[in-house]
């Protein structure tokens, strides 16, 4: 018995090394160690056996039983490996075929800078207000120390709805809001992004435009706060080296009044056609707010003073991205739009 | 403003050159357009040509010998008027005119070593010309030195800076204006002008009147000059006038204009012998006729101020002259009217009517003490450059104020606002360049200020009051003192700091930014179109009753209204991007809308999207933009904003504007609230699939959206169901949905559809809608006879009401 059982152990050994596929190999296990298989058959056989030899046979076929059975496994991880291998190469693809695009859309280089501009103040404690784009007169220009027929006026052509209502020149009028809706007449600190609208339209100048305007009021607020706010706010926009230039100007909503001059960003000052050979750029007009800008909105000129800027954000925009018509702004075309469609570290 | 710098050396001793002139009065606040030379022209020497002969090979080309001094010429000249003995301007070989360079060479084989040069040449605008200067080039005076340069003696050697001042500084429309602002910068004192003449015996008084029947008139000044000399002006007159811009006529007219340009205050010169004895001043009857000097006939309102002759009117006052009272070649005896007019009267006749370098004066407002000073400075004139005699006295009224303003200010408040700290003395040194005489006070005691004090004298005083001369009229209050003294001491050595105010967190619309960032992450681009449009796109893709918000007075007929709607503008960019080959536009745009109802004007911010072509771009994934697409991009906006479960698509055509496709279109409604439309664009509006939608954001957002909170998972598993149910092709897919979900009940967690179908195996009225039920609960596991009951519930209820079938 006990040399069947060697030879049955050698033959099967020998079918699982001659196996060479998986249904091969799975055939042995059949023969061998199925329920029919022969080694099964032996342990079947084991009846006619006395009590001595049964224990003795029946722990041999069982060792035998897993001898053959770990071989089996063996080579079956085998199989599996190659079969994994052949897989894989199989499944091998051009990684340089193009991917499944994700179509990303684009921010529009205005509301870039508007934004970029917004993160700024709001990072030094401002907050940003809005008002109507459709404005009145009193809004716009009265409340601005701008009576009618006043001849700054001239400075903005207007666009008129009625005598009273007009498409707003000058996000300053958003000022004069923001100081009436303060009933407790307590500090401002704001700035106020917007369209504006003047009656202009060249490579230079369009009819629409954006702005942003900046007020703070509160005791003691100097000349010196202004600078130092917009050194800020200019140094962050266009460049850390440049320098500032106030330059007296004139605004009916500010005493005293200054445009700002900035180095040119193109040419460090040293004079090119952008700067006109000057080596200053103008990018801001600015100044204390006027007493009676404080008083008709309900802040007294003796114990609050404050500072007023504006700027054109288009202008800011097109230097910052090197836009040379300021009418691409507003034509829209899609592969314009389409270059502001990333992270601008 | 044009400066001629010969002009203003008059009053003020100066010498630098005219680009430093100008960078310096740039620092105190005056910006210039152009600085510089009168005429822009080197190597011009004045010849004399010896002789004169046709050119052979032409028909009108001379060929001269000039002697220019040094040498003779021979030059080739097409001039008609040139001819033998004539002096004339040279430009030598070399020469650098305003046309280009002048270089030696043959002309039709004779040689030409230069030019005979016309006035135009030289640069003048062709309205400065005199009539025989149009014709040819320039017939110097007999006794011109030969060989001398040319612009000096022409009186031409003048440097021009073009300014563009504010609109507060009128008072620098003028010379004497120009030369108190550059002696402030430079530390020079301010000329006297002349204003000598003699007068005769007689009194103006005695046959002349005045009289002012307005309140739009504060002074009224004239005088009469007899005897006069019609001729031309001296050279200087001429060439200041024309550096600054005005054309020279006749000695007397130029007078007139140099006068104003010297002093400010416009002048107008009547021939007397027209005159009926008498000016008056008074506003215009409606409708009331008047010729101008120009030639032209206004049509005047009762807004306008004229001046009469007692019986019409004869001038628009502040603006221009009649015609009938004007001075001509023949005139003899002149009434000079120096006078003031309400500035916002004047304003609004010259934008009416004309401008004029008088109105643009009138409008800034003028100095009274000038009115008199132009009046003595015009007879001054008239007597040495025109022969005139000057009648005594003078016709005047006059109510105004010609003492000078005083303002009353702090040392502390100027540090304060200016944010530095200057010395008393220097603050004082401002006014005293500025020629405002000072006083310094305290509570107790005042002294006034001679400018040699040290600051130690000044110590004790805390308020300085300055004596404004009326000629500032825009110094009125004491924060204008605070900009002189920034203006003329400079303020770019201030140390810029941050204001110090109490911190607090700034604040932003982030709404807004969280939309156009996600709409942007679904792959649309932000465009920013303008909002005014034409009347016909104005009101296109709305149903509201309101009014078109118009211009009253638009640049063009394409930009005359306010839009009540974005999608026109994205229409607009669609077919410029197409015209440009590109075809799959995907674009979105935040902006106002406006809208008039009644009386009221109003506006709200939309959301409006445009898509078209394909949407999804790679090799794999590309997909033509359908409804469900641009569905698919208003559903995901309004889940993200939180409203899930809350909208809802409504084809109501009754509600929906025409310009979308009746079959393909939708009212968005958020809590049964109808906040915006979306649809393909009506074919017969575009031919191509374009699909849009537009939500009023403002009443989206009033919509409030609980925070973000969150909720527990359920432990327990959910278990999926797929249901395809038949129903007749008008039930819609949302209808069933609704149904569903009743039945199934809060067990029913979520529901999707899978698959619709019609065709074969469906009758043909009908369709099948797949859906994906997922069951769950938050408690514990459902059993499969639950779940078995719910879904025959929903099959029982969704027969009942929608007569649903299971599909076989």
């Amino acid at each position: 018995m006990k040399e069947e059982i060697e030879k049955i152990k050698k033959v099967a050994i020998e079918s699982i090394e001659k196996a060479t596929n998986a249904k091969e190999l799975e055939e042995v296990r059949v023969r061998y160690l199925g329920k029919k298989g022969e080694l099964t058959a032996v342990l079947r056989g084991m009846g006619n056996l006395n009590a001595e030899e049964r224990p003795i046979i029946g722990s041999l076929v069982n060792v035998v039983k897993e001898e053959l059975e770990e071989k089996i496994n063996q080579k079956e991880k085998e199989y599996e490996l190659a079969e994994l291998n052949r897989k894989l190469k199989e499944e091998t693809i051009d990684i340089t075929l193009p991917s499944t695009k994700i179509t990303r859309g684009s921010k529009h280089p205005l509301n870039r800078i508007i934004e970029e501009v917004e993160d700024l103040f709001v990072s030094m404690g401002y907050d940003v207000v809005s008002g109507p784009e459709l404005e009145t007169d009193e809004y716009c220009f009265e409340r601005l120390n701008l009576p009618k027929g006043h001849p700054a006026r001239d400075m903005q052509d207007s666009f008129y709805i009625t005598s009273e209502y007009l498409l707003r020149t000058q996000t300053s009028a958003v000022q004069a809001r923001t100081m009436m809706a303060n009933k407790e007449k307590t500090p401002i600190r704001v700035i106020c992004p917007g369209k504006t609208y003047r009656r202009d339209d060249d490579a230079t100048h369009s009819h629409q435009f954006s702005q942003v305007e900046g007020l703070v009021i509160d005791k003691n607020i100097s000349l010196a706060d202004l600078k130092g706010t917009l050194e800020v706010f200019v140094r962050k926009m266009l460049g850390e080296n440049l320098e500032l230039r106030f330059r007296p100007s004139y605004f009916p909503f500010t005493e005293p009044s200054y445009e700002v001059d900035v180095t040119c960003f193109k040419c460090g000052g040293k004079g090119c056609n952008l700067c006109k050979q000057t080596g200053w750029i103008e990018v801001l007009g600015s100044g204390i707010v006027h007493p009676n800008v404080l008083k008709m909105n309900g802040y007294d000129p003796e114990k609050y003073s404050g500072f007023a800027f504006g700027t054109g954000l288009d202008r800011l925009a097109m230097f910052k991205y090197g836009i040379t018509d300021i009418r691409l702004l507003y034509q829209n075309d899609v592969r314009f739009l389409k270059q502001f469609d990333r992270c601008d570290r | 403003m044009k400066l001629s710098t010969n002009f203003v050396k008059d009053y003020v001793d100066i010498d630098v050159d005219v680009k430093t002139l100008a960078e310096d009065m740039t620092r105190v606040g005056n910006e210039y357009d152009s600085a510089g030379n009168l005429i822009n022209a080197t190597k011009l020497v004045i010849g004399e040509v010896k002789e004169c002969e046709m050119h052979p090979d032409s028909d009108h080309l001379h060929v001269c010998k000039v002697d220019v001094g040094t040498q003779v010429l021979n030059i080739v000249c097409g001039a008609p008027n040139v001819r033998k003995g004539l002096k004339v301007i040279v430009a030598l070989d070399g020469a650098e005119l305003p046309g280009g360079t002048i270089k030696k060479g043959m002309i039709r084989g004779k040689e030409s070593n230069g030019m005979l040069c016309s006035i135009a040449e030289l640069g003048l605008e062709h309205k400065f010309l005199s009539p025989a200067d149009k014709e040819g080039i320039h017939e110097l005076p007999a006794d011109a030195p030969v060989g001398k340069e040319v612009i000096p003696y022409m009186q031409m050697d003048d440097g021009v800076i073009d300014f563009d001042l504010t609109a507060n500084r009128g008072d620098l429309l003028s010379i004497l204006g120009m030369a108190y602002e550059i002696g402030a910068i430079y530390d020079k004192k301010v000329k006297n002008i002349d204003l000598s003449f003699k007068e005769n015996s007689e009194n103006i008084n005695d046959t002349f009147k005045v009289e002012v029947k307005t309140e739009n008139c504060s002074i009224f000044l004239a005088k009469k000059v007899k005897n006069i000399k019609i001729e031309e002006s001296p050279a200087f007159i001429k060439n200041r006038l024309i550096a600054s811009g005005i054309r020279p006529i006749n000695n007397v007219v130029d007078i007139s204009n140099y006068v104003m340009l010297e002093t400010g205050q416009p002048l107008h010169f009547y021939d007397a012998d027209t005159l009926k004895g008498k000016l008056e001043v008074r506003m215009a009857r409606q409708g009331e006729k008047l010729t101008t000097l120009d030639g032209n006939e206004r049509i005047l309102s009762a807004n306008d101020i004229v001046i009469s002759d007692g019986e019409k009117a004869i001038g628009l006052a502040g603006v221009m002259g009649g015609l009938e009272t004007e001075i001509t070649e023949n005139t003899k005896n002149v009434i000079i009217e120096s006078a003031i007019f309400d500035p916002i009267k004047i304003r609004m006749t010259s934008k009416e009517i004309l401008r004029s370098e008088a109105s643009n004066r009138f409008e800034k407002g003028l100095d009274p003490n000038r009115t008199y000073m132009a009046i003595k400075r015009a007879c001054n004139m008239l007597e040495k450059y025109a022969g005139g005699e000057v009648v005594g006295n003078i016709a005047k009224y006059d109510t105004t104020d010609l003492s000078n303003r005083k303002i009353e200010i702090t040392f502390e408040n100027i540090n304060r606002i200016l944010g530095m700290e200057i010395p008393k003395k220097d603050t004082l040194d401002v006014f005293r360049k500025l020629g405002f005489d000072c006083k310094v006070k305290n509570e107790k005691e005042e002294k006034n200020i001679n400018y040699t004090e040290s600051e130690k004298d000044l110590q004790k005083y805390d308020i300085v009051e300055v004596s404004v001369p009326r000629r500032r009229g825009d110094i009125t209050i004491k924060e204008d003192l605070i900009e002189e003294v920034g203006r003329i001491y400079g303020v770019n050595n201030i140390q810029g700091k941050l204001p110090d105010i109490a911190p607090k967190a700034g604040s932003y619309d982030k709404v807004t930014r969280e939309i156009r960032n996600k709409m942007i992450s679904m792959g649309l681009n932000e465009t920013l179109s303008y909002i005014l449009v034409n009347d016909k796109e104005a009101k296109m893709f709305t149903k509201d009753n309101t009014e078109l918000v118009s211009l009253l007075d638009p640049m063009t007929e394409e930009r005359n209204t306010l839009r009540h709607s974005i999608i026109p503008s994205l229409l607009k960019i669609y077919e410029y991007n197409k015209a440009r080959n590109v075809k799959d536009v995907s674009i979105f745009e935040i902006g106002k809308a406006f809208y008039k109802q009644g009386e009221e004007y109003g506006e709200s911010t939309k959301l409006a999207v445009l898509m078209t072509g394909e949407y999804y771009l790679g090799i794999e994934n590309k997909k033509k933009v359908n409804f469900y697409v641009i569905k698919g991009i208003i559903e995901e906006l309004l889940d993200y904003l939180g409203y899930n479960g809350r909208y809802s698509l409504v084809a109501d055509e009754s509600k929906l504007p025409e310009e979308l496709h009746p079959g393909q279109s939708a009212l968005i409604n958020v809590n049964n609230d109808i906040i915006g439309i979306i649809g393909r664009v009506h074919p017969s509006i575009q031919k191509e699939d374009i699909y849009v939608l537009e939500i009023d954001l403002d009443r989206l957002l009033d919509k409030k959206v609980s925070k973000m909170k969150y909720k527990e998972i359920s432990k327990y598993p959910n278990v999926k169901k797929d249901l395809a149910l038949v129903v007749n092709k008008e039930v819609t897919s949302q209808e069933l949905a609704t149904l569903i979900k009743k039945a199934g009940g809060s067990s029913l967690e979520n529901i999707e559809v899978f698959d619709v179908y019609e065709g074969k195996g469906i009758d043909q009225n009908k369709k099948s809608i797949a859906y994906s039920l997922t069951f769950e609960r938050p408690d514990r596991t459902l059993t499969d006879e639950e779940i078995n009951e719910l879904v025959e519930k929903i099959i029982d209820f969704t027969n009942k009401k929608a007569g649903a079938e299971l599909r076989k």
